[in-house]
């Protein structure tokens, strides 16, 4: 069937901000989207709240909306759309965004907006959404084709229930009825427990009712990515099997492509399943997941669950296989069939196949509970990873190892921290450091049998693990000069790193690895690089999808092309995200333009960067000097000149920049030692002295003495933190000695090569980041960002507007004046980033002689995580600019205007405001407060004229919904009290009424305010968690300071987080939120598509 | 314990044996199935060929008594990636390494099978032989030079039953009933099925659409299958050249018109060389799990197991009797044809799948209709 032309217009909508469970494949499965409808001459529109991402720059769609994913904000751009395009032919595809789009798309029609504008869906219809979205529908419908799925019954007294579990079998899980997220709901074991947790159960539920269901934990877990086309052909792309049992949710289990133990009579049946479930359901075209669970000794298969639209399985999917899922998809759904797309690897073959694997992937999640203290690490049914990273191996085992060790821990393989004690639970438990318990249960001798029954792992996983622990046992064997030549290439062939065999020789330090590389080479031991090419090498490939092994065979001649291979960043975590992988992509994009081959490094399956189209070649390989080196050393054995990028990435690149110098590799832009030079304190410090710029008073430690030494002598508070870190890992603030005894002792390792560092801490200042470019020469300046939340909070979590609003001119002067030198003195050639504090009292002292102060707080040469929101704002494309300026071009050919007038890049009439999304959600009883160390996961962008439109939009696409009326609470410190009451007449002046604690009561009164007191927590009751709890409030303004706000009150934030009252906790952002508020109001509702506002300021500027 | 692979055409493969010791010699093939390779062992198909199975993960799931497609592997000896020396599933019973060289098929594993693969495509497919006793490669190259060409090779009269047997669920397969959907329904037609390297699973679609199958060995005459005046007759997949088999071709043109015919891969090509077509050999062949067939009235595709050195040549069939029915979209070779006026069909992949998908078991069903009809 050939593309309809029944449709003009594409609406696509985003996921919006990174979140746990909704991460970067949907920048990928979006930007595939985009990408294939435009080029099939759709008029493709975006929404997405995120400017993180690739797929909202400006090229890949012709409007752009970075608005709030709500109904009412859809309703207001379609209405737009349509009334630009007057014409039918106007549709929505919903499936290439997540669970968020899908839902957007089910409020949108429910809503009767889709009809009311005559806009169609496409990709999937809201019956086969609810079908599969709805688990008694979807049981139904599951029953109607003969399926099995858990046994289940819903009950509404304990007797019943009782009665159920009884026929069925311990242990059950009991599930309330339309409760949020699944709250109420748990697992019983025994007659007593079920008894408690149904009657919890059915009295969360509000219509008193609970279904009761089969337990499948401990079964193996299965899914298939299915793909289906409007002719009802339907294929299965992928099949992955979990290497973690049922009870851990996928997203959070190691996953395994293609499935390992599974007959072909299983598979066969299970395919069979897929294919009946798809069509039931009713997903007309486009893919879609499904999950099966299998008992382990009788092999009965039951359907789990099904989405209806692309997801991260199908991402990873599409790096495990070549097949890109999200591209078909949109094919698919302007009516092209499986037969009429050609598969893009072998050229001459369709994409109407299945994909075979010569190779084995492996997934492994990356959780970052060390941000969390406090928080349940065990895992189960509710997903906590934060990324993920893929590895290619030719084996399982050599899969799994290379993915160990792209994850980027920082630890070296046997060096956990292994606690005898617990290891029947870590073992039992599912849990982070299961591979570790299970290496460490090995070499105790535990059998593969044993250990299987504790973990419910198939034994033949568990068998894998055995094998690799004796090859560690064999090398242990040999001393390093005796080594015969097959065990090490047995080793390197089942993936032992250099990084690991050197720890089997004890050898430590700089120099260790190389040793093995050395060692390798007399033994004629390097990698070859095989290509994913979805048909196991029955056809020829004309993709150079890469992946390295120990085999005879190489199948990527490098090119004698001028090269550069560009860093990623590695699994998703937080503080280095998205944002960096979309620098990396800019980078591909902008140098293969100017002629460079261009060769990508990333192992994270989730991205844009791992498409293989992105670059002119891509290594889907772990970031580790090794593996980075390895292949610099196979792309430059051709003679041609290879330069390498370490600055987009994060930190994860610029930790090998240093040795990849060394081992002789030419790194290009910003050289590794000034890189170097701005982490380095004493070095940085006598800079900046040597500069005349002021930074608060820092002293560096590497023992408890020295760092009480240090921390009296710059002053208390003080900011304690280690190098060499990004996202504030480890990062806190003191207020006293015991603090910094404390974290010295526990949360950090520290050592002369790499001290703490310990800054005093400005209190009560506005923090400004600033992002630029130079060419060494020249600099422009991106943006200068104020931030609304105050210094302390780290950049990450502050929301920050641009432009500045309120930092008087010749402030910011300052700071274009220090930024300049700083780029100038470090020869930056690409981004640098600079955050600067203004400490508020000098800041309104601003008329005075002295004009105030500015203090560097920190300056990173590189990328930093607001390139593209500031290059969306500005619609200057940094980094693009940056990857140039990197190849030796000069700033003058891309802003001359500029540079002339020595203006920052414009941002034209309106206001941009960045706002974080935090994972509170996801950890129930984690303190929210903020502080030095980064928690959000993403962001989101809010535009508007004013900025408290934009303020409040950014608010509302990250989930937090400014109130128009209701009651607000107010608690600021002294330091704020003489500004609270111009406030808090903003607030009664638009409607709302006030509660306020002891001393802000007393302020508002004597401003001529009424008002209710309320006891703070610590004084008595009611206090304002009881009318947090009791839905009195809709806004909280709680300006802490000193200690407190970082160890106290958390009461209050956990209750406004559980009951998502949004809390604010500076007096600016209050302000921010009161016009935010304002504007709400006034009930305008305005949507701006970025490539207008980039129009509009082309057009001033001529003017 | 070492093995080498040695090919015709020089190239040595050095890795480690499994499985029995010794030397096995044949046709180097590959085969892309994700899974199957329990199947893919016992399909007589296999006969005289060396696979190499381009999953690197081999023997993980061990081996059952209920997946065979024939009481014996046909593999002349299997080359992998990595073979599993345990095995983990419900079903299991033994592990692959025991089950092989009980049979003593000798394996071949961690070789670099991916450049062997690209080797074999891009050289097509040559002699190989599999040795875990000479350690001298051009001894092996000269053997490999020495052993019998596939072209030309009447292999079907090798591994064709020596009598004729009615085959009956349960009796020459263990398979419990609900595991392959065969109830023991009083059978509705009488089909015999020439033997020319037969798969287990055909025999179980066709009894479980309903027809008690008489399977007669490669070379019986037509007139003694039409003495047995069946309700059609079924000719089967299975090893070596069509063209040698010309007691096959007589058979099916003197069967033609008299009785339902349909045929399987061999079956097919036989047909087609029957109805006056040609056939030739592929360079790699087709050996997978995963092709796109197009059912060129419809459409639709589906997703076809395949097993085939050999092809039918489209344009050697007379247009006016044949109609094409099936096409392989990745090379466009012929997988399928139909007879305009008489009740004949047959299809090259292998609808009965086993390893594979199961899109195509539709065709049985279509067995039974034109059978049916005939009747009726």
């Amino acid at each position: 069937m050939p593309k309809r032309t029944d449709i003009s217009k594409i609406l696509i909508l985003g996921s919006g901000p990174i979140i746990i469970g909704q991460s970067a494949e949907f920048d990928y499965s979006g930007t595939q989207a985009c990408k294939a409808l435009k080029s099939e001459g759709f008029e493709v529109v975006l929404a997405n709240s995120n400017p993180a991402t690739i797929m909202t720059d400006p090229e890949f769609a012709e409007r752009t909306y970075i608005e709030p994913l709500t109904r009412e904000y859809l309703e207001e751009i379609i209405r737009v759309e349509r009334e630009i395009s007057p014409s039918p032919g106007f549709a929505i595809l919903p499936t290439v965004g997540g669970q968020t789009a899908l839902n957007l798309a089910v409020e949108l029609s429910d809503g009767g907006i889709l009809d009311k504008y005559d806009v169609q869906l496409i990709g999937a219809n809201i019956a086969a959404i609810k079908k599969a979205e709805d688990r008694l529908y979807f049981k139904d419908a599951m029953q109607k084709i003969g399926l099995d799925v858990p046994k289940s019954a819903l009950v509404n007294n304990l007797k019943d229930g009782l009665e159920f579990a009884g026929k069925i079998g311990f242990p059950v899980i009991v599930r309330p009825s339309f409760t949020l997220g699944g709250s109420g709901g748990g697992i019983a074991y025994n007659r007593e427990e079920l008894l408690d947790v149904l009657a919890r159960g059915l009295d969360f539920s509000p219509v008193h009712e609970a279904l009761i269901e089969e337990s499948v934990l401990g079964w193996k877990e299965y899914e298939l990515e299915v793909m289906r086309d409007l002719r009802d052909n339907v294929i299965v792309i992928c099949s992955i099997e979990n290497f973690d049992p049922m009870g851990v949710h996928t997203g959070d289990s190691i996953t395994v492509a293609p499935a390992q133990t599974l007959t072909d009579r299983e598979y066969q049946v299970m395919r069979d399943a897929a294919i009946a479930v798809i069509r039931e359901i009713g997903v007309e075209t486009g893919g879609s997941n499904i999950q099966f669970a299998v008992h382990p000794a009788t092999g009965r298969m039951v359907v789990i669950e099904m989405n209806p639209r692309v997801s991260r399985s199908s991402a990873l999917a599409s790096k495990a296989t070549g097949f890109p899922i999200a591209k078909i998809a949109a094919k698919l759904a302007v009516g092209y069939t499986l037969d009429e797309i050609p598969n893009d690897i072998t050229r001459k073959t369709p994409s109407c196949f299945e994909p075979t694997l010569d190779y084995v992937v492996v997934k492994i999640p990356k959780w970052q509970f060390e941000k969390f203290p406090g928080a349940d690490e065990s895992l189960g049914p509710q997903m906590k990873s934060v990324g993920e990273v893929m590895a290619i191996g030719r084996t399982f085992k050599e899969a799994l190892l290379k993915g160990v060790r792209a994850l980027d821990t920082g630890k070296k393989i046997g060096s956990e921290k292994i606690e005898p004690k617990i290891l029947t639970q870590r073992l039992v438990t599912p849990h982070p450091e299961r591979l570790s318990y299970i290496r460490y249960a090995l070499r105790q001798g535990h059998t593969v049998k044993n250990i299987a029954k504790m973990t419910s792992i198939d034994p033949w996983f568990l068998y894998q693990l055995k094998e690799i622990n004796d090859m560690q046992l064999e090398l242990e064997k040999h001393p390093m000069g005796s080594i015969p030549t097959d065990v090490l290439r047995d080793a390197k062939r089942m993936g032992f790193s250099d990084g690991r065999l050197a720890g089997v020789w004890r050898l430590d330090g700089k120099g260790a690895q190389e040793k093995i590389r050395h060692l390798r080479k007399k033994n004629r031991l390097t990698p070859v690089y095989k290509r994913v090419d979805t048909c196991a090498a029955e056809f020829e490939s004309y993709t150079p999808y890469l992946y390295s092994t120990y085999e005879e065979e190489d199948e990527a001649t490098p090119t004698k092309k001028k090269k550069v291979i560009i860093l990623g960043s590695g699994p998703n975590r937080i503080g280095q995200g998205i944002e960096f992988d979309y620098c990396c992509c800019h980078a591909a994009f902008a140098l293969h333009d100017d002629g460079y081959e261009t060769i990508m490094v990333n192992c994270n399956p989730e991205t844009v960067s791992t498409d293989y189209d992105t670059s002119d070649r891509l290594y889907f390989e772990p970031l580790t000097l090794e593996d980075v080196f390895a292949i610099y050393e196979h792309e430059a054995s051709s003679g041609a000149p290879v330069g390498v990028i370490v600055q987009f990435g994060g930190q994860t690149p610029l930790n090998l920049a240093l040795p990849l110098k060394a081992a002789g590799v030419k790194i290009i832009g910003t050289s590794p030692e000034s890189i170097d030079l701005a982490e380095d304190r004493k070095r940085f410090n006598k800079l900046l002295e040597e500069l005349e710029i002021p930074q608060a008073p820092g002293a560096m430690a590497a023992s408890i003495e020295e760092a009480v030494a240090g921390a009296r002598s710059v002053g208390y508070p003080v900011l304690v933190r280690p190098s060499y870190v990004l996202g504030g890992r480890a990062m806190v603030i003191a207020y006293d000695e015991e603090t910094v005894v404390r974290y010295m002792k526990e949360a950090v390792e520290y050592s002369q090569d790499r001290p703490v560092l310990i800054d005093h801490f400005l209190e009560d200042a506005i923090e400004v980041d600033v992002d630029a470019l130079s060419d060494g020469e020249d600099v422009v300046i991106g943006g200068i960002m104020q931030h609304i939340e105050e210094a302390g909070i780290h950049s990450g979590d502050s929301s920050c507007v641009l432009p500045a609003v309120d930092i008087p001119g010749h402030l910011l002067d300052r700071m274009r004046d220090y930024t300049f030198k700083l780029a100038r003195a470090l020869k930056v050639i690409g981004l640098m980033n600079v955050q600067f504090a203004i400490p508020r009292s000098n800041g309104s002292k601003a008329n005075g002689d002295e004009g105030g102060k500015v203090y560097v707080l920190e300056v990173n040469p590189r990328a930093s995580r607001t390139v593209p929101y500031v290059s969306k704002a500005t619609g200057v494309p940094m980094a693009k600019i940056a990857a140039r300026l990197m190849t030796g071009r000069k700033l003058r050919e891309f802003l001359p205007e500029f540079i002339e007038r020595a203006a920052d890049l414009d941002t034209g009439s309106c206001y941009f405001v960045k706002s974080p999304v935090f994972p509170w959600n996801k950890f129930p009883g984690v303190d929210t407060v903020l502080g030095p160390e980064m928690k959000s996961t993403g962001e989101v962008m809010g535009v508007a004229d004013n900025f408290g439109e934009a303020f409040a939009k950014a608010q509302l696409a990250a989930g937090q919904k400014l109130p128009t009326s209701g009651t607000v609470f107010i608690s600021v410190t002294d330091h704020d009290k003489p500004h609270v009451a111009e406030l808090a007449r903003r607030f009664v002046d638009m409607g709302f009424k006030l509660v306020a604690t002891t001393g802000t009561a007393d302020v508002l009164e004597e401003a001529g305010m009424s008002l209710e007191r309320v006891y703070k927590v610590k004084e008595g009751r009611p206090n304002a968690v009881d009318l947090i709890k009791g839905e009195r409030i809709q806004l909280i303004v709680n300006t802490p300071q000193g200690p407190d706000p970082f160890f106290d009150e958390k009461a209050i934030r956990r209750a406004a987080v559980t009951a998502r009252i949004p809390t604010i906790t500076t007096l600016s952002a209050a302000r921010a939120a009161a016009e935010g508020i304002a504007a709400l109001q006034r009930g305008e509702l305005n949507v701006r598509a970025l490539q207008q506002l980039h129009a509009e300021r082309v057009l001033e500027n001529k003017l | 314990m070492q093995a080498i692979l040695a090919l015709e055409d020089g190239r040595v493969f050095r890795g480690k044996g499994y499985g029995a010791k010794g030397e096995c010699y044949g046709e180097v093939v590959f085969n892309t199935s994700i899974t199957g390779y329990q199947e893919i062992f016992t399909d007589p198909s296999y006969c005289g060929q060396i696979v190499v199975l381009t999953n690197p993960e081999i023997g993980n799931y061990g081996t059952n008594p209920e997946d065979n497609e024939a009481t014996r592997p046909y593999i002349e000896g299997l080359i992998v990636r990595e073979f599993s020396r345990v095995s983990s599933n419900w079903r299991s019973q033994q592990v692959v390494e025991e089950y092989l060289e009980q049979f003593k098929i000798p394996v071949l594993a961690e070789i670099d099978s991916r450049a062997l693969v690209r080797h074999l495509r891009d050289h097509g497919v040559m002699r190989g032989v599999i040795s875990t006793l000479e350690s001298d490669p051009e001894k092996l190259i000269a053997k490999a030079r020495s052993i019998p060409k596939m072209d030309g090779q009447d292999l079907a009269k090798v591994v064709t039953t020596n009598r004729p047997y009615v085959w009956e669920v349960g009796e020459r397969s263990h398979e419990p009933v609900e595991v392959v959907g065969v109830k023991d329904a009083p059978p509705r037609f009488h089909v015999v099925a020439y033997d020319f390297g037969i798969k287990q699973n055909i025999l179980r679609k066709l009894r479980g659409e309903g027809c008690k199958v008489t399977v007669v060995p490669a070379q019986t005459p037509a007139e003694d299958v039409m003495a047995m005046k069946p309700h059609g007759v079924f000719l089967s997949n299975g090893p070596g050249d069509p063209e040698p088999c010309t007691y096959a071709v007589d058979n099916i043109r003197r069967l033609m018109g008299r009785h339902p015919i349909f045929g399987i891969c061999l079956g097919h090509q036989l047909t087609g060389i029957a109805l006056g077509g040609k056939t030739f050999k592929l360079k790699f062949g087709h050996h997978g799990g995963n092709h796109p067939v197009k059912q060129l009235n419809t459409g639709k595709i589906e997703i076809t197991a395949h097993n085939h050195n050999f092809a039918v040549d489209p344009d050697s069939l007379p247009q006016s009797e044949v109609e094409l029915t099936h096409m392989d979209l990745n090379d466009s070779t012929l997988e399928g044809l139909r007879h305009r006026n008489l009740p004949l069909f047959s299809v090259q992949y292998h609808p009965e799948a086993s390893p594979g998908p199961h899109d195509s078991h539709y065709l049985f069903k279509d067995f039974v209709k034109m059978m049916e009809e005939w009747k009726g």
